[in-house]
Protein backbone atom coordinates (compact mmCIF):
# COMPACT_ATOMS: atom_id res chain seq x y z
CA UNK A 1 0.00 0.00 0.00
CA UNK A 2 1.48 3.11 -1.42
CA UNK A 3 1.07 6.74 0.18
CA UNK A 4 1.36 8.05 -3.22
CA UNK A 5 -1.04 5.66 -4.22
CA UNK A 6 -4.06 6.75 -1.32
CA UNK A 7 -3.13 9.71 -1.05
CA UNK A 8 -3.56 11.25 -5.13
CA UNK A 9 -5.55 13.58 -6.52
CA UNK A 10 -8.22 12.21 -7.32
CA UNK A 11 -9.11 11.37 -3.48
CA UNK A 12 -7.58 14.24 -1.88
CA UNK A 13 -10.04 16.38 -4.58
CA UNK A 14 -12.96 14.28 -2.79
CA UNK A 15 -11.48 14.52 0.97
CA UNK A 16 -11.37 18.63 -0.09
CA UNK A 17 -14.30 19.20 -1.67
CA UNK A 18 -16.48 15.83 -0.59
CA UNK A 19 -19.72 15.75 -3.03
CA UNK A 20 -22.83 15.11 -1.15
CA UNK A 21 -21.44 16.14 2.07
CA UNK A 22 -24.28 17.39 4.72
CA UNK A 23 -28.04 16.76 5.65
CA UNK A 24 -31.30 16.08 4.61
CA UNK A 25 -34.50 17.42 6.52
CA UNK A 26 -36.85 14.63 7.31
CA UNK A 27 -34.93 11.93 5.92
CA UNK A 28 -36.67 8.57 4.95
CA UNK A 29 -33.33 6.99 6.46
CA UNK A 30 -31.00 7.74 8.34
CA UNK A 31 -28.47 5.82 9.75
CA UNK A 32 -24.87 5.68 11.61
CA UNK A 33 -22.02 3.93 12.51
CA UNK A 34 -18.46 4.07 13.77
CA UNK A 35 -15.61 2.12 13.23
CA UNK A 36 -14.60 2.03 17.31
CA UNK A 37 -10.81 0.97 16.51
CA UNK A 38 -10.14 4.47 14.77
CA UNK A 39 -12.92 6.47 15.68
CA UNK A 40 -14.25 6.70 11.63
CA UNK A 41 -18.03 7.77 11.91
CA UNK A 42 -20.25 7.92 9.10
CA UNK A 43 -24.21 9.11 8.66
CA UNK A 44 -26.00 8.46 5.75
CA UNK A 45 -29.45 10.22 5.11
CA UNK A 46 -31.59 9.62 2.13
CA UNK A 47 -34.44 10.47 0.67
CA UNK A 48 -36.94 7.84 -1.36
CA UNK A 49 -38.84 8.68 -4.62
CA UNK A 50 -41.63 6.69 -6.85
CA UNK A 51 -40.47 3.30 -6.87
CA UNK A 52 -38.10 3.05 -4.00
CA UNK A 53 -35.56 4.97 -6.08
CA UNK A 54 -32.88 7.19 -3.67
CA UNK A 55 -33.92 10.77 -4.63
CA UNK A 56 -31.18 12.45 -2.44
CA UNK A 57 -28.87 11.27 -0.46
CA UNK A 58 -26.46 13.11 2.11
CA UNK A 59 -23.40 11.87 4.49
CA UNK A 60 -21.31 13.52 7.08
CA UNK A 61 -19.57 12.35 9.48
CA UNK A 62 -15.38 12.77 10.81
CA UNK A 63 -12.28 10.19 10.01
CA UNK A 64 -9.73 9.07 8.02
CA UNK A 65 -9.37 10.45 4.13
CA UNK A 66 -10.68 6.80 3.20
CA UNK A 67 -13.29 6.35 5.13
CA UNK A 68 -14.68 9.83 4.28
CA UNK A 69 -13.78 9.51 0.39
CA UNK A 70 -15.25 6.19 -0.16
CA UNK A 71 -18.60 7.49 1.66
CA UNK A 72 -18.69 10.59 -0.89
CA UNK A 73 -18.15 8.03 -3.61
CA UNK A 74 -20.53 6.27 -2.60
CA UNK A 75 -22.95 7.97 -2.56
CA UNK A 76 -22.57 9.35 -5.85
CA UNK A 77 -22.94 5.82 -6.96
CA UNK A 78 -26.32 5.31 -5.54
CA UNK A 79 -27.98 8.33 -6.45
CA UNK A 80 -31.29 7.48 -8.25
CA UNK A 81 -30.73 3.61 -8.04
CA UNK A 82 -33.70 1.50 -6.50
CA UNK A 83 -33.04 0.11 -2.66
CA UNK A 84 -33.40 -2.93 -4.64
CA UNK A 85 -30.10 -2.31 -6.72
CA UNK A 86 -28.37 -0.79 -3.03
CA UNK A 87 -28.60 -4.97 -1.81
CA UNK A 88 -27.13 -6.05 -4.74
CA UNK A 89 -23.75 -4.07 -4.21
CA UNK A 90 -21.32 -5.38 -3.52
CA UNK A 91 -18.08 -4.05 -1.61
CA UNK A 92 -15.46 -4.72 -4.89
CA UNK A 93 -17.38 -2.69 -6.46
CA UNK A 94 -16.36 0.62 -3.50
CA UNK A 95 -12.82 -0.97 -3.58
CA UNK A 96 -12.54 -0.39 -7.31
CA UNK A 97 -14.17 3.17 -7.26
CA UNK A 98 -11.14 3.63 -4.91
CA UNK A 99 -8.82 2.47 -7.34
CA UNK A 100 -6.19 1.60 -4.34
CA UNK A 101 -4.97 -1.52 -2.87
CA UNK A 102 -6.27 -1.72 0.65
CA UNK A 103 -5.82 -4.71 3.43
CA UNK A 104 -6.58 -4.99 7.19
CA UNK A 105 -7.93 -2.19 8.97
CA UNK A 106 -7.82 0.03 6.22
CA UNK A 107 -10.37 -2.19 4.55
CA UNK A 108 -12.53 -1.61 7.43
CA UNK A 109 -12.37 2.48 6.72
CA UNK A 110 -13.68 1.71 3.48
CA UNK A 111 -16.30 -0.43 3.68
CA UNK A 112 -17.88 1.68 6.64
CA UNK A 113 -20.08 3.27 4.49
CA UNK A 114 -21.43 0.80 2.88
CA UNK A 115 -22.43 -1.03 6.03
CA UNK A 116 -24.03 2.02 7.09
CA UNK A 117 -26.09 2.59 3.49
CA UNK A 118 -26.83 -1.42 3.46
CA UNK A 119 -28.21 -1.21 7.20
CA UNK A 120 -30.33 1.62 6.61
CA UNK A 121 -31.82 0.20 3.44
CA UNK A 122 -32.54 -3.35 5.21
CA UNK A 123 -34.14 -1.52 8.23
CA UNK A 124 -36.10 0.87 6.10
CA UNK A 125 -37.25 -2.63 4.43
CA UNK A 126 -38.01 -4.65 7.49
CA UNK A 127 -36.22 -6.77 6.33
CA UNK A 128 -32.97 -8.83 7.24
CA UNK A 129 -29.51 -9.09 5.51
CA UNK A 130 -29.01 -12.89 4.84
CA UNK A 131 -26.47 -12.20 2.31
CA UNK A 132 -23.00 -13.30 2.37
CA UNK A 133 -21.24 -9.77 2.95
CA UNK B 1 24.17 7.03 23.67
CA UNK B 2 25.09 6.76 19.65
CA UNK B 3 26.30 3.11 19.61
CA UNK B 4 22.83 1.94 21.56
CA UNK B 5 21.44 0.93 18.07
CA UNK B 6 23.69 -1.20 17.51
CA UNK B 7 22.72 -3.30 20.02
CA UNK B 8 18.90 -4.09 19.14
CA UNK B 9 19.04 -6.23 16.30
CA UNK B 10 15.30 -4.94 14.89
CA UNK B 11 17.00 -1.80 13.90
CA UNK B 12 18.73 -4.10 10.57
CA UNK B 13 15.17 -4.18 9.44
CA UNK B 14 14.23 -2.46 6.17
CA UNK B 15 10.82 -1.19 6.45
CA UNK B 16 9.46 -0.10 2.58
CA UNK B 17 13.13 0.14 1.70
CA UNK B 18 13.69 2.51 4.83
CA UNK B 19 15.64 2.37 7.88
CA UNK B 20 13.17 1.49 10.56
CA UNK B 21 12.54 4.75 12.90
CA UNK B 22 10.95 2.87 16.02
CA UNK B 23 8.69 5.87 18.19
CA UNK B 24 6.22 3.83 19.56
CA UNK B 25 8.49 2.52 22.42
CA UNK B 26 5.35 3.18 25.04
CA UNK B 27 2.79 0.04 23.18
CA UNK B 28 6.11 -2.19 23.99
CA UNK B 29 10.60 -1.81 23.51
CA UNK B 30 12.49 -3.31 21.22
CA UNK B 31 14.92 -5.68 22.64
CA UNK B 32 18.42 -6.33 22.82
CA UNK B 33 20.42 -9.02 22.15
CA UNK B 34 20.95 -10.31 25.11
CA UNK B 35 17.32 -10.43 25.90
CA UNK B 36 17.07 -12.43 22.77
CA UNK B 37 19.84 -14.77 23.19
CA UNK B 38 19.08 -15.40 26.76
CA UNK B 39 15.83 -16.92 25.73
CA UNK B 40 17.57 -19.20 23.00
CA UNK B 41 19.85 -19.77 25.81
CA UNK B 42 17.52 -20.81 28.14
CA UNK B 43 15.72 -23.32 25.83
CA UNK B 44 19.23 -24.95 24.76
CA UNK B 45 20.81 -25.13 27.96
CA UNK B 46 18.80 -25.36 30.99
CA UNK B 47 15.04 -25.93 29.93
CA UNK B 48 13.21 -27.87 32.58
CA UNK B 49 10.30 -26.75 34.99
CA UNK B 50 10.97 -25.28 38.30
CA UNK B 51 10.02 -26.36 41.83
CA UNK B 52 10.06 -29.88 40.63
CA UNK B 53 12.19 -32.05 40.09
CA UNK B 54 15.99 -32.59 41.81
CA UNK B 55 17.44 -33.22 39.31
CA UNK B 56 20.20 -30.54 37.64
CA UNK B 57 17.99 -28.77 35.08
CA UNK B 58 15.09 -28.80 37.56
CA UNK B 59 17.79 -27.16 39.88
CA UNK B 60 19.38 -24.77 37.33
CA UNK B 61 16.06 -23.39 36.09
CA UNK B 62 14.35 -22.98 39.38
CA UNK B 63 18.01 -21.08 40.44
CA UNK B 64 17.60 -18.52 37.16
CA UNK B 65 14.20 -17.77 37.71
CA UNK B 66 14.41 -16.98 41.04
CA UNK B 67 17.47 -14.65 39.80
CA UNK B 68 14.96 -12.33 38.19
CA UNK B 69 12.83 -12.01 41.48
CA UNK B 70 15.94 -10.98 43.15
CA UNK B 71 16.98 -8.20 40.37
CA UNK B 72 13.96 -7.44 39.85
CA UNK B 73 13.73 -6.39 43.48
CA UNK B 74 16.95 -5.08 43.55
CA UNK B 75 16.01 -3.43 40.84
CA UNK B 76 12.57 -1.11 42.64
CA UNK B 77 14.31 -1.52 45.64
CA UNK B 78 11.61 -3.89 47.41
CA UNK B 79 12.67 -7.62 49.29
CA UNK B 80 12.42 -10.24 46.89
CA UNK B 81 9.72 -11.98 48.38
CA UNK B 82 7.63 -8.85 47.70
CA UNK B 83 7.68 -9.69 43.68
CA UNK B 84 5.18 -11.39 42.34
CA UNK B 85 5.30 -12.18 38.36
CA UNK B 86 2.33 -12.89 36.33
CA UNK B 87 1.41 -11.94 32.74
CA UNK B 88 1.64 -8.05 32.54
CA UNK B 89 0.86 -4.92 34.08
CA UNK B 90 -3.18 -5.38 33.58
CA UNK B 91 -2.84 -9.06 35.43
CA UNK B 92 -1.02 -7.76 38.27
CA UNK B 93 -4.08 -4.56 38.89
CA UNK B 94 -6.83 -7.56 38.10
CA UNK B 95 -4.83 -9.90 41.02
CA UNK B 96 -5.10 -7.04 43.17
CA UNK B 97 -8.90 -6.03 42.66
CA UNK B 98 -9.92 -9.52 42.80
CA UNK B 99 -8.03 -10.54 45.62
CA UNK B 100 -7.24 -7.46 48.12
CA UNK B 101 -9.68 -4.81 47.09
CA UNK B 102 -13.23 -7.09 46.34
CA UNK B 103 -13.31 -9.05 49.55
CA UNK B 104 -12.98 -5.81 51.35
CA UNK B 105 -15.88 -4.02 49.52
CA UNK B 106 -19.17 -2.74 51.17
CA UNK B 107 -22.48 -1.31 49.58
CA UNK B 108 -21.66 2.09 49.67
CA UNK B 109 -17.91 2.32 49.34
CA UNK B 110 -16.27 3.39 46.46
CA UNK B 111 -12.93 3.17 44.95
CA UNK B 112 -11.01 6.31 43.78
CA UNK B 113 -8.88 6.21 40.04
CA UNK B 114 -7.93 9.33 37.82
CA UNK B 115 -9.27 10.50 34.78
CA UNK B 116 -6.18 9.41 32.82
CA UNK B 117 -6.22 5.63 33.61
CA UNK B 118 -5.36 3.58 30.54
CA UNK B 119 -8.33 0.84 30.26
CA UNK B 120 -5.79 -1.39 32.25
CA UNK B 121 -6.46 0.75 35.75
CA UNK B 122 -10.03 1.21 34.99
CA UNK B 123 -11.88 -1.43 33.68
CA UNK B 124 -10.55 -4.17 36.27
CA UNK B 125 -11.95 -2.06 38.74
CA UNK B 126 -15.65 -1.43 37.17
CA UNK B 127 -15.86 -5.11 36.91
CA UNK B 128 -15.31 -5.63 40.79
CA UNK B 129 -17.36 -2.08 41.65
CA UNK B 130 -20.70 -3.48 39.44
CA UNK B 131 -20.01 -6.96 40.86
CA UNK B 132 -20.33 -5.06 44.47
CA UNK B 133 -22.58 -2.23 43.83
CA UNK B 134 -19.73 0.24 44.98
CA UNK B 135 -18.85 3.64 42.87
CA UNK B 136 -15.73 4.29 41.07
CA UNK B 137 -14.89 8.17 41.28
CA UNK B 138 -11.88 9.92 39.18
CA UNK B 139 -9.63 12.70 40.47
CA UNK B 140 -9.82 15.19 37.31
CA UNK B 141 -7.76 15.95 35.26
CA UNK B 142 -7.06 20.10 34.74
CA UNK B 143 -6.33 21.65 31.14
CA UNK B 144 -2.52 21.49 31.71
CA UNK B 145 -2.51 17.54 31.87
CA UNK B 146 -2.42 17.53 35.64
CA UNK B 147 -4.28 16.18 38.24
CA UNK B 148 -6.32 18.37 40.49
CA UNK B 149 -4.80 18.03 43.54
CA UNK B 150 -7.12 19.71 45.60
CA UNK B 151 -10.04 17.64 44.21
CA UNK B 152 -7.85 14.62 45.03
CA UNK B 153 -7.26 15.97 48.91
CA UNK B 154 -11.21 16.10 49.07
CA UNK B 155 -11.91 12.83 47.49
CA UNK B 156 -9.00 10.82 49.51
CA UNK B 157 -10.57 12.71 52.43
CA UNK B 158 -14.48 11.07 51.82
CA UNK B 159 -12.22 7.93 52.36
CA UNK B 160 -12.16 5.34 49.76
CA UNK B 161 -11.63 2.16 49.95
CA UNK B 162 -8.92 1.99 47.92
CA UNK B 163 -7.19 4.87 45.85
CA UNK B 164 -5.20 3.32 41.78
CA UNK B 165 -3.56 5.67 39.71
CA UNK B 166 -0.72 5.87 37.07
CA UNK B 167 2.46 6.60 37.36
CA UNK B 168 2.48 8.62 34.18
CA UNK B 169 -0.04 8.57 31.49
CA UNK B 170 0.85 6.50 28.52
CA UNK B 171 -1.49 9.14 26.79
CA UNK B 172 -0.59 12.87 28.42
CA UNK B 173 2.93 12.10 29.07
CA UNK B 174 2.15 13.24 32.55
CA UNK B 175 4.67 12.60 35.56
CA UNK B 176 2.17 12.54 38.56
CA UNK B 177 3.21 13.45 42.19
CA UNK B 178 2.98 9.66 43.50
CA UNK B 179 5.36 10.18 46.52
CA UNK B 180 3.38 13.06 47.35
CA UNK B 181 -0.50 11.34 46.58
CA UNK B 182 0.86 8.42 48.56
CA UNK B 183 1.44 10.21 51.84
CA UNK B 184 -1.82 12.12 51.66
CA UNK B 185 -3.36 8.10 51.09
CA UNK B 186 -2.07 7.25 54.14
CA UNK B 187 -2.76 10.44 56.07
CA UNK B 188 -6.56 9.02 54.98
CA UNK B 189 -5.42 5.35 55.60
CA UNK B 190 -6.30 4.48 51.71
CA UNK B 191 -4.13 1.99 50.17
CA UNK B 192 -2.59 2.55 47.11
CA UNK B 193 -1.60 0.75 43.92
CA UNK B 194 0.70 2.56 41.55
CA UNK B 195 0.32 1.89 37.43
CA UNK B 196 4.13 1.74 36.70
CA UNK B 197 4.13 0.48 33.39
CA UNK B 198 4.90 3.81 32.05
CA UNK B 199 7.40 4.86 34.53
CA UNK B 200 9.73 1.71 35.46
CA UNK B 201 11.14 1.68 31.98
CA UNK B 202 12.00 5.54 32.06
CA UNK B 203 12.68 6.66 35.67
CA UNK B 204 13.94 5.25 38.95
CA UNK B 205 11.64 3.77 41.34
CA UNK B 206 11.78 3.01 44.66
CA UNK B 207 9.20 1.45 46.77
CA UNK B 208 10.74 2.14 49.88
CA UNK B 209 11.24 6.04 49.29
CA UNK B 210 7.12 5.88 47.47
CA UNK B 211 6.06 3.85 50.58
CA UNK B 212 3.22 3.12 48.19
CA UNK B 213 1.04 -0.50 48.90
CA UNK B 214 1.36 -1.87 45.39
CA UNK B 215 3.16 -1.47 42.06
CA UNK B 216 2.41 -3.21 38.67
CA UNK B 217 4.76 -3.01 35.78
CA UNK B 218 5.67 -5.37 32.71
CA UNK B 219 8.80 -6.61 31.12
CA UNK B 220 8.13 -5.68 27.34
CA UNK B 221 7.95 -2.09 28.27
CA UNK B 222 11.25 -2.28 29.59
CA UNK B 223 13.47 -4.48 26.76
CA UNK B 224 12.12 -7.55 28.58
CA UNK B 225 9.97 -10.17 26.43
CA UNK B 226 6.29 -9.99 26.56
CA UNK B 227 4.21 -12.28 28.79
CA UNK B 228 6.13 -11.43 32.03
CA UNK B 229 4.62 -9.09 34.61
CA UNK B 230 5.15 -7.77 38.13
CA UNK B 231 3.07 -7.01 41.34
CA UNK B 232 4.67 -5.15 43.65
CA UNK B 233 2.90 -5.56 47.44
CA UNK B 234 4.57 -4.86 50.77
CA UNK B 235 4.84 -8.31 52.45
CA UNK B 236 2.34 -8.07 55.02
CA UNK B 237 -0.24 -6.91 52.59
CA UNK B 238 0.67 -9.89 50.28
CA UNK B 239 0.26 -12.19 52.50
CA UNK B 240 -3.16 -11.13 53.69
CA UNK B 241 -4.56 -11.48 50.40
CA UNK B 242 -7.05 -13.79 49.03
CA UNK B 243 -5.72 -16.42 46.25
CA UNK B 244 -7.95 -16.39 43.11
CA UNK B 245 -6.04 -19.44 41.24
CA UNK B 246 -4.97 -22.32 42.96
CA UNK B 247 -2.77 -25.57 41.34
CA UNK B 248 0.89 -26.61 40.78
CA UNK B 249 3.65 -25.20 42.02
CA UNK B 250 1.85 -22.75 44.26
CA UNK B 251 0.49 -25.23 47.53
CA UNK B 252 2.30 -26.50 50.88
CA UNK B 253 0.01 -29.53 51.38
CA UNK B 254 -2.95 -30.80 49.94
CA UNK B 255 -5.54 -33.47 50.01
CA UNK B 256 -8.58 -34.18 48.61
CA UNK B 257 -10.45 -31.82 50.61
CA UNK B 258 -8.14 -29.04 51.55
CA UNK B 259 -4.86 -27.52 51.03
CA UNK B 260 -1.97 -25.47 52.61
CA UNK B 261 -0.95 -23.07 50.34
CA UNK B 262 3.05 -21.72 50.35
CA UNK B 263 3.57 -18.15 51.65
CA UNK B 264 3.33 -14.85 49.24
CA UNK B 265 4.64 -14.60 46.65
CA UNK B 266 4.25 -18.41 45.18
CA UNK B 267 0.86 -18.82 46.55
CA UNK B 268 -0.05 -16.17 43.47
CA UNK B 269 1.86 -18.43 41.12
CA UNK B 270 -0.15 -21.11 40.16
CA UNK B 271 0.38 -23.28 37.12
CA UNK B 272 3.95 -23.71 35.12
CA UNK B 273 4.70 -19.52 34.51
CA UNK B 274 6.46 -18.32 31.52
CA UNK B 275 10.10 -19.09 33.02
CA UNK B 276 12.09 -18.44 29.94
CA UNK B 277 10.92 -15.35 29.31
CA UNK B 278 11.16 -14.33 33.29
CA UNK B 279 14.95 -16.00 33.04
CA UNK B 280 15.57 -13.36 30.42
CA UNK B 281 13.99 -10.79 32.36
CA UNK B 282 16.90 -10.65 33.84
CA UNK B 283 19.13 -9.49 31.10
CA UNK B 284 16.95 -6.25 30.52
CA UNK B 285 17.31 -5.36 34.05
CA UNK B 286 20.99 -6.00 34.07
CA UNK B 287 21.10 -3.40 30.63
CA UNK B 288 18.92 -0.62 31.89
CA UNK B 289 21.01 -0.46 35.04
CA UNK B 290 24.28 -1.05 33.41
CA UNK B 291 23.20 2.55 31.54
CA UNK B 292 21.76 3.61 34.47
CA UNK B 293 18.44 4.80 35.06
CA UNK B 294 19.67 8.64 36.08
CA UNK B 295 21.15 9.02 33.03
CA UNK B 296 18.30 7.11 30.87
CA UNK B 297 15.98 9.78 31.99
CA UNK B 298 18.25 12.66 31.21
CA UNK B 299 19.06 11.40 27.76
CA UNK B 300 15.12 10.99 27.31
CA UNK B 301 14.46 13.97 29.01
CA UNK B 302 17.02 15.91 26.20
CA UNK B 303 14.86 14.24 23.33
CA UNK B 304 11.62 14.67 24.50
CA UNK B 305 12.12 18.78 25.11
CA UNK B 306 13.79 18.64 21.67
CA UNK B 307 10.62 17.13 20.13
CA UNK B 308 8.35 18.86 21.82
CA UNK B 309 10.25 22.37 21.09
CA UNK B 310 9.99 21.17 17.06
CA UNK B 311 6.58 20.28 17.49
CA UNK B 312 5.00 22.91 18.96
CA UNK B 313 6.39 25.68 16.37
CA UNK B 314 4.03 24.02 13.34
CA UNK B 315 0.90 25.58 12.79
CA UNK B 316 -1.95 23.50 13.29
CA UNK B 317 -0.82 21.00 15.86
CA UNK B 318 -2.44 20.57 18.94
CA UNK B 319 -0.18 19.01 21.78
CA UNK B 320 -2.33 17.10 24.26
CA UNK B 321 -0.74 17.45 27.67
CA UNK B 322 1.51 19.28 30.20
CA UNK B 323 4.66 21.48 29.26
CA UNK B 324 7.69 20.20 29.46
CA UNK B 325 8.13 20.42 32.68
CA UNK B 326 5.79 17.32 34.46
CA UNK B 327 6.41 15.03 30.79
CA UNK B 328 7.90 12.00 30.70
CA UNK B 329 9.12 10.63 27.00
CA UNK B 330 6.39 10.70 24.66
CA UNK B 331 3.79 13.31 23.24
CA UNK B 332 0.62 12.95 21.89
CA UNK B 333 -0.60 15.65 19.52
CA UNK B 334 -3.11 16.26 16.61
CA UNK B 335 -2.59 17.87 13.29
CA UNK B 336 -5.20 20.07 11.21
CA UNK B 337 -5.55 21.07 8.13
CA UNK B 338 -5.72 25.00 7.01
CA UNK B 339 -9.62 24.27 7.00
CA UNK B 340 -9.18 23.28 10.47
CA UNK B 341 -9.78 20.02 9.57
CA UNK B 342 -8.63 16.97 11.45
CA UNK B 343 -5.94 14.86 9.86
CA UNK B 344 -6.85 11.90 10.69
CA UNK B 345 -4.21 9.90 12.58
CA UNK B 346 -4.88 6.63 10.78
CA UNK B 347 -3.72 8.53 7.77
CA UNK B 348 -1.21 10.26 9.54
CA UNK B 349 0.74 6.84 10.83
CA UNK B 350 0.30 5.60 6.94
CA UNK B 351 2.35 7.94 5.30
CA UNK B 352 5.15 7.56 8.34
CA UNK B 353 4.92 4.04 7.56
CA UNK B 354 6.21 4.31 4.03
CA UNK B 355 8.71 6.37 5.19
CA UNK B 356 9.61 3.54 7.60
CA UNK B 357 8.36 5.28 10.97
CA UNK B 358 6.54 3.56 13.20
CA UNK B 359 4.33 5.71 15.21
CA UNK B 360 0.67 4.88 17.44
CA UNK B 361 -2.36 6.13 15.96
CA UNK B 362 -5.45 6.09 18.31
CA UNK B 363 -6.85 6.27 21.59
CA UNK B 364 -4.22 4.07 23.07
CA UNK B 365 -6.99 2.26 25.65
CA UNK B 366 -7.67 5.74 26.73
CA UNK B 367 -10.79 5.89 25.23
CA UNK B 368 -12.77 7.79 28.09
CA UNK B 369 -10.04 11.11 28.29
CA UNK B 370 -10.79 11.37 24.20
CA UNK B 371 -14.20 11.39 24.43
CA UNK B 372 -13.89 14.22 27.42
CA UNK B 373 -11.02 16.34 24.95
CA UNK B 374 -13.49 15.16 22.33
CA UNK B 375 -11.30 13.44 19.79
CA UNK B 376 -11.68 10.32 17.99
CA UNK B 377 -8.03 10.08 18.26
CA UNK B 378 -4.65 11.01 18.39
CA UNK B 379 -1.08 10.51 17.23
CA UNK B 380 1.55 8.97 19.71
CA UNK B 381 5.40 9.33 19.32
CA UNK B 382 7.00 7.96 21.78
CA UNK B 383 11.08 7.98 22.85
CA UNK B 384 13.40 5.10 24.59
CA UNK B 385 17.20 5.22 24.62
CA UNK B 386 17.81 3.61 21.23
CA UNK B 387 16.31 6.97 19.66
CA UNK B 388 17.99 9.71 18.78
CA UNK B 389 17.45 13.27 17.42
CA UNK B 390 18.05 12.28 14.07
CA UNK B 391 15.20 9.76 14.72
CA UNK B 392 13.39 13.18 15.49
CA UNK B 393 14.13 15.19 12.38
CA UNK B 394 13.25 12.47 10.30
CA UNK B 395 9.99 12.38 11.74
CA UNK B 396 9.71 16.02 11.38
CA UNK B 397 10.46 16.19 8.05
CA UNK B 398 7.98 13.18 6.95
CA UNK B 399 5.46 15.36 8.92
CA UNK B 400 5.79 18.23 6.33
CA UNK B 401 5.31 15.65 3.59
CA UNK B 402 1.76 15.56 5.49
CA UNK B 403 1.11 19.04 5.19
CA UNK B 404 2.16 18.87 1.35
CA UNK B 405 -0.59 16.64 1.04
CA UNK B 406 -3.22 17.80 2.92
CA UNK B 407 -2.73 21.46 2.01
CA UNK B 408 -2.22 21.37 -1.64
CA UNK B 409 -2.97 24.14 -3.40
Amino acid sequence: MKSEEIYQEIILDYWRNPKNYGKLENPDISFRDTNPSCGDIIEIAIKIGKNNIIENIKFNGSGCIISQVSASMLTELVKNKSLEDIKNLKKEEILNMLGIELSGMRLKCALLSLKVLKFGVYNYLGEENDREE
Amino acid sequence: MKLIKKDFPIFKRKINNKKLIYLDSSSTSQKPKTVINAIKDFYENNNANINRGIHTLGNEATELYENTRKNVANFINSDKNEIVFVKNTTEAINLVAHCYVKPKLNSGDFILLTEMEHHSNLIPWQIIAKEKNTKLKFIPVNENGLLDLDKAKKLLSEKPKFFALTHISNFLGTINDVKELVTLSHYYGVPILVDAAQSAPHIKIDVKDLDCDFLAFSAHKMLGPAGVGVLYGKKKLLDSMEIIFGGGGMILEADYNNFIPRESPYKFEAGTPNIADVVAFSEAVKYLEKIGMDKIEKYEKELTDYAYLKLSKIKNIKIYGSNIKNRSSLISFNYFDNSERLIHPHDIATIMDEEGIALRAGHHCVMPLHKKLNIPASIRISFYIYNSKADINKFIRVLDKVNKIFNKK
